[in-house]
């Protein structure tokens, strides 16, 4: 026991003494003020300027690069291939219910052994494991071609370069990648319905396929509802599978383009780093407006307990 | 009846469950397994019809090659060195400030607090040109220290920090203060130990993001001996374009560390992961 005087000192809620908040907060604060809250200030400064063709010598211009971004059509493909996109890659979350579900039955064997399967695609580097869907898609010969041709397809598509279609290869590589954090996610909140519903509702004759519709789909769609918010998010950030899966100098890029490609081509090929800064400020509008209707939404579907 | 045999019985119920586990197993676990094949096939076996998937002779050739095309050590040392440092900044830097908005009482904590988590709503891509910018007058463009910068402090870590602290009782720190330890003493012998498992999902979340991710390090460095390898991987398909072995040899080796990290620490990462997402 320490002595009597820095006994009354230690009494006086060390917590809230002198320099200790600011030692703790200092250094992250410190980062975050550099690294992110000037960068989004100067951010949206930039969306206000324009530079010349090597990004320098930036001139205030006003509203013209947003004028500009409503004028331009790639925005609008970009935005509807996003938002396909989006749409689509969504499909992962019930696909990753019924998987979960079926994965927590009692006493399952081998459930370790599927689990580490579902949940290898998301440990994936993105560039990396997407040249091996390249192959897949390709349309030479790609198995999937080979396949169509096998039965009877007379001239399927070259995948990689029709625009709709690489849209699609993405999309696929995105579920595929997806399943496996949300299959951990719902895991543990199927772990936390009680185990006494099932068997009530057993006792009253109810099949598994009614229970599964009335207990635990009901009881997960708080999960349910986390998981299509981030997989949403997730959804308007598409870039790293689909830049890998277009490859260097191909003729659907341009049509092709998601919004934070848009973003990079403009601000970091083109150099036009004023209209790149309007895109990332009509995604961030984007995403706050599709996180808040689902928001809004929940209220309708979302079972709290 | 043996509980054995009852349980075999039991699985035997589950087929359908077990059909669709299995499919959907192998459509997980073939993209992996055919890559490593063709990794070790010869180009024209990779671009044979019908499809051919297990090569006549492996060609451990193609593996010797990605040394040669591509400044491939150089990249992953890259990889490990921005890995390596922002998860450890992250741990560091995020714990304790996770801690002080957890526990401590300071003027302007709900609204430094609330500052963070806006940081969370907004979309990546709105700070990348200033970001750059700052990297471009530090000079560190083509550095693994401008790849590092931005990436040391989270937002979502502290978060998750912060709620893990909130859950312990205050009893603790208490005692320990009584005991004669300061803050910090208290914060780093007593404290810390108790929120290991978020620790690890800070860790593993960083380690995976830093690990795999293109846009900022494609942004940052250009030159091949500064890439980190998600870029140099992005780079190789892109020059090399039909050079499929030669593609697949360098991707295998890009992802092997992080499945051996994970296999080794499999329910870790799992556990881990599954906090971070439940509590964020």
């Amino acid at each position: 026991m320490s002595d009597a005087t820095s006994n009354r000192r230690h009494r006086r809620n060390p917590m809230t003494a002198g320099a200790w908040p600011l030692l703790f907060i200092g250094p992250l604060m410190l980062g975050v003020l550099v690294f992110y809250y000037y960068p989004i200030i100067g951010n949206f400064y930039t969306s206000l300027t324009k530079t010349n063709a090597f990004g320098g010598n930036a001139k205030f211009v006003g509203l013209a690069n947003y004028a500009d971004l409503f004028a331009r059509n790639d925005l609008k493909s970009a935005t509807l291939n996003t938002l396909i996109y989006t749409a689509l890659v969504l499909l992962a979350v019930p696909i990753s219910v019924v998987i979960a579900s079926l994965l927590e039955l009692p006493n399952l064997k081998g459930r370790s052994l599927y689990r580490v399967l579902f949940f290898m695609p998301y440990l994936a580097m993105p560039v990396a494991i997407v040249q091996v869907w390249r192959l897949f898609f390709n349309g030479n010969f790609g198995l999937l071609n080979q396949f169509l041709k096998a039965v009877g397809v007379q001239n399927p598509p070259y995948w990689l370069s029709t625009p709709g279609a690489v849209l699609m290869t993405v999309v696929v590589v995105g579920i595929w990648a997806s399943i496996g954090f949300n299959v951990i996610i719902l895991s543990a909140g199927l772990k936390s319905i009680p185990k006494e519903l099932y068997e009530a509702a057993a006792i009253d004759g109810a099949t598994a396929l009614q229970q599964f519709r009335t207990i635990t789909v009901p009881l997960l769609t708080p999960s349910i509802f986390f998981l299509t918010i981030m997989q949403a998010i997730g959804g308007f950030q598409l870039f790293d599978y689909l830049y890998a899966m277009l490859g260097g100098n191909n003729p659907a890029e341009a049509s092709s383009r998601s919004l934070v490609s848009l973003f990079y081509q403009a601000a970091f090929v083109t150099q036009n780093r004023g209209f790149g800064a309007a895109v990332t400020i009509f995604i961030l509008v984007l995403v706050a407006a599709v996180t808040a209707l689902q928001f809004w939404a929940q209220k309708k579907w979302v079972h709290y307990v | 009846m043996s509980s054995a045999a009852k349980s075999w019985r039991q699985q035997l119920r589950y087929w359908p469950a077990h059909l669709v586990l299995i499919l959907g197993g192998i459509v997980m676990l073939f993209p992996f397994l055919w890559q490593v094949l063709m990794s070790l096939s010869a180009n024209v076996e990779i671009q044979a019809v019908p499809p051919k998937f297990i090569p006549d002779s492996p060609q451990w050739g193609n593996y010797v090659q990605v040394f040669e095309k591509l400044p491939f050590l150089s990249q992953f040392w890259t990889s490990v060195l921005i890995t390596v440092v922002r998860t450890g900044a992250q741990l560091v830097l995020c714990s304790m400030a996770g801690y002080a908005f957890a526990r401590m009482q300071f003027r302007g904590r709900g609204l430094l607090f609330g500052l963070i988590l806006a940081i969370l709503m907004i979309p990546g891509q709105a700070y990348l040109i200033t970001q750059y910018q700052i990297i471009k007058s530090l000079s560190l463009l083509e550095t693994p220290w401008g790849v590092i910068l931005p990436g040391m402090f989270s937002a979502f870590g502290t978060f998750l920090m912060r709620q893990a602290f909130m859950s312990l009782p205050r009893e603790l720190e208490e005692a320990a203060h009584l005991d004669g330890c300061n803050v910090w003493q208290v914060f780093w012998k007593v404290i810390l130990p108790l929120v290991k498992p978020s620790l690890f999902a800070v860790a593993i979340t960083t380690v995976l993001w830093s690990w795999n991710d293109l846009l900022w390090p494609l942004i940052v460095t250009t030159r091949e001996e500064s890439m980190p390898l998600s870029v140099g991987i992005a780079t190789l398909a892109g020059q090399y374009t039909t050079d499929w072995a030669l593609i697949m040899a360098a991707s295998v080796m890009a992802m092997a560390p992080i499945f051996v990290l994970f296999f080794t620490m499999q329910r870790r990462v799992i556990e881990g992961l599954a906090t971070s997402g439940l509590k964020g």
